[in-house]
């Protein structure tokens, strides 16, 4: 297990080095990059545009801002010795005269700097830490809901297979697939936020000035979105369980289990779920990428202020360090999930060995 | 003696008939058994019946745009919220629009933007699922037969890059991608383009996937060896032997994908990252519906309607075409 498990993460390394390198390369091929897109600001001059794009070296080829990217500026030392002195960064008085350099104080990625914003001016790991605990939360709930009502509806579908609760719930399994995510959340936000007025139209918290809030209003916040999020999850689940317990009740122990003359609650709970739920197992690691997605246009509607809006607004704003550190974040989320359901599927499955 | 023929004349009967009846079957190919098969399939019908009406229409955006005497660019501050149904007369003209589907936020006819939108949004889907395909199914082709061989390391390159792209979340990659290039081209119509091209540089590896897994198990049976024994070049075992034969996984998966792509889009453009205003999509006519609640409900739920018919048109369509080409299924 231990060896399985050290394999597949040194195997995901060099799957996150090319994820940042093409994530990198597509992000340098904005134009005019980061001072771009704080240019717009009239009291900034030309000459102050050229300084500042300068100092923040986006005027280098992009393999060299990807290598600063990974190993920074700062000076290295190992073992006592310093290795490499840093980068010299000129810096420029109010006019756009270069006065002097200082050297580079990022540390970069591989030594666990993610630099700072260039919206915000804060570290890019004190940004991600606002708007994380936001997107674990919808992301989770979601999903735990996904499988509470997803396996069950899959489960009544396969003992009444080719039933009236199967053929309904098969045809809205289709139809959730066929509705776009965002509008599902502007329909549910214009009958029960705008029309009955029941839930609130979104955001996280009721807005106070106070800050204080009960786990009541978190809830009421909570349920559109949960709803919006978890619909596919809960279409999906169902229809896996479905397939999977029918698979496991036409095998032989079944027909034995039957034979003996169990009952059929007996034979549905104790003996083929425990099997039937192997498959479904796997499904909860490519789960990963598609609560990610869902996520961004959900926080979207709901103005959730998780990491999906960070995206977005990240983008537009060409905040590069952000980008960069979600992009990774996101695709190791996505690696573990992979492993995870790897790691199930053995757990649940004697017949499955690692190795 | 008398009693073993007798046993035995019942089942031999049965065996003529069954060897009959299957005789019946083999002479029909399988387009035909899956064209009749179609044929008493209603909800599949229906699906395409929906989809070739939406599509018709579409392209008719223009006739619909002069008979009902409205503008689907020209915003008009009196017109500002019309609802369903309404009617308009333009004071200084004495023209009367009929505004079906109402008019915007900004006074344009959503009847007539919807049915340019659906033009855009159905012809972004289907060139960039064909576009995918023919990606997918060239290298899927060229990975499956190569797999395992002295040729080995193409399958594995591939897979390797594939892998990679697959974990980057799809919304992700589409979002920087689309933001990046559509920066550096400008104008509405170029962003028609951008997003054809990457939605399809985002979908094809399901299409290469799918068909490397076909290709592996095609490449085992009895005919490529022939065609191999023959001396026919590995293109054309590829293309002219192994490819008609994953063709119904194909149409299948085709349908499918045009209607996954069409929500992607319509994502994207939601965004504001896809198709730019003032070029309408499905997508981002619902792009700010939500400021707009009380004055016009009819802005959030029309667009996504035509959304949701035409993609689950696409996955039923998609579903009958399985079922209708499985040559197991016995129907």
């Amino acid at each position: 297990m231990t060896k399985f498990l050290l394999r597949r993460i040194f195997q995901a390394i060099p799957t996150l080095i090319g994820i940042s390198v093409i994530a990198y390369f597509v992000m340098a091929q904005l134009p005019g990059g980061p001072v771009n897109a704080l240019a717009f600001d009239p009291n900034i001059t030309p000459q102050q545009r050229t300084a500042m794009a300068e100092a923040m070296g986006v005027n280098d080829p992009w393999p060299v801002q990807y290598a600063r990217w990974l190993i920074g500026d700062a000076p290295i030392t190992i073992f006592g010795t310093q290795v490499w002195g840093g980068r010299e960064i000129p810096v420029f008085d109010r006019r756009g005269n270069q006065t002097g350099t200082v050297i580079g104080t990022n540390r970069g990625v591989l030594r666990g700097d993610f630099g700072h914003s260039i919206v915000s001016k804060r570290p890019t790991t004190e940004v991600l830490a606002l708007r994380i605990p936001a997107t674990v939360e919808l992301g989770l709930i979601s999903l735990f809901v996904g499988t509470l009502i997803g396996l069950p509806i899959g489960v009544l579908a396969a003992v009444n297979q080719g039933g009236i609760f199967d053929n309904v719930t098969r045809v809205l399994a289709v139809l959730i697939s066929a509705i776009p995510v965002f509008w599902l959340g502007l329909i549910l936000l214009l009958i029960f936020g705008s029309t009955l007025q029941w839930l609130p139209m979104g955001n996280r918290f009721p807005i106070s000035v106070a800050g204080d809030y009960s786990l009541t209003d978190r809830i009421r916040h909570l349920i559109l979105p949960v709803v919006t999020l978890s619909s596919f999850s809960i279409a999906t689940f169902s229809r896996y369980m479905r397939a999977s317990l029918l698979d496991v009740l036409n095998q032989d122990y079944v027909r034995t289990a039957r034979a003996k003359g169990l009952a059929n609650g007996r034979i549905w709970f104790t003996h083929a779920m425990r099997n039937a739920l192997i498959p479904v197992a796997t499904i909860l690691g490519p789960a990963i990428p598609g609560v990610i997605a869902g996520a961004v246009l959900t926080e979207t509607i709901y103005a959730w202020p998780g990491m999906g809006r960070l995206v977005v607004d990240s983008v537009t704003q060409q905040d590069y360090p952000v980008i960069m550190a979600i992009v990774l974040l996101f695709s190791i989320a996505t690696i573990v999930g992979f492993i995870l359901s790897d790691l199930l599927y053995a757990t649940f499955d004697p017949r499955i060995r690692l190795s | 003696m008398a009693s073993t023929v007798q046993s035995q004349s019942p089942e031999a009967s049965r065996g003529v008939v069954a060897t009959l009846r299957d005789e019946k079957r083999k002479s029909e190919s399988l387009t035909r058994t899956a064209l009749r098969r179609l044929s008493r399939d209603y909800l599949t019908l229906l699906a395409f019946a929906v989809l070739i009406i939406l599509a018709v229409l579409s392209l008719m955006a223009p006739l619909f745009e002069q008979a009902l005497n409205v503008s689907y660019t020209e915003p008009l501050a009196a017109r500002k919220f019309l609802p369903v149904g309404a009617t308009y007369m333009n004071p200084a003209t004495e023209d009367i629009g009929n505004h079906i589907a109402g008019t915007d936020h900004l006074g344009r006819d959503v009847f007539t933007r919807l049915l340019y939108g659906g033009r855009v949004s159905l012809g972004i889907g289907l060139s960039a699922a064909i576009f995918s395909t023919l990606i997918g199914v060239s290298i899927g082709l060229l990975a499956g037969y190569y797999q395992g061989t002295r040729l080995g390391f193409i399958d594995d390159g591939i897979l390797w890059f594939t892998t990679t792209l697959n974990s980057i979340p799809t919304l992700m990659l589409l979002i920087l991608i689309s933001s990046v290039l559509s920066s550096r081209m400008s104008g509405a119509s170029s962003s028609i383009f951008i997003l054809i091209g990457v939605l399809t540089l985002v979908s094809w590896s399901g299409t290469m996937r799918l068909i490397r897994g076909e290709t592996l198990s095609q490449r085992e049976n009895e005919y490529v060896v022939a065609a191999r024994a023959m001396g026919a070049s590995p293109l054309r075992i590829m293309f002219a032997h192994i490819l008609p034969n994953t063709l119904s996984v194909l149409v299948t998966a085709l349908a499918i994908e045009i209607g996954t792509l069409i929500l992607t889009e319509s994502a994207l453009s939601f965004l504001g990252l896809g198709v730019r205003p003032p070029e309408p999509s499905w997508g981002n006519m619902l792009t700010g519906a939500q400021s707009y609640f009380r004055q016009g409900a009819h802005l959030s739920i029309i667009p996504g309607l035509m959304i949701v018919a035409t993609v689950l048109s696409l996955y039923l369509i998609g579903d009958g075409l399985r079922d209708a080409l499985d040559p197991r299924s016995i129907k």
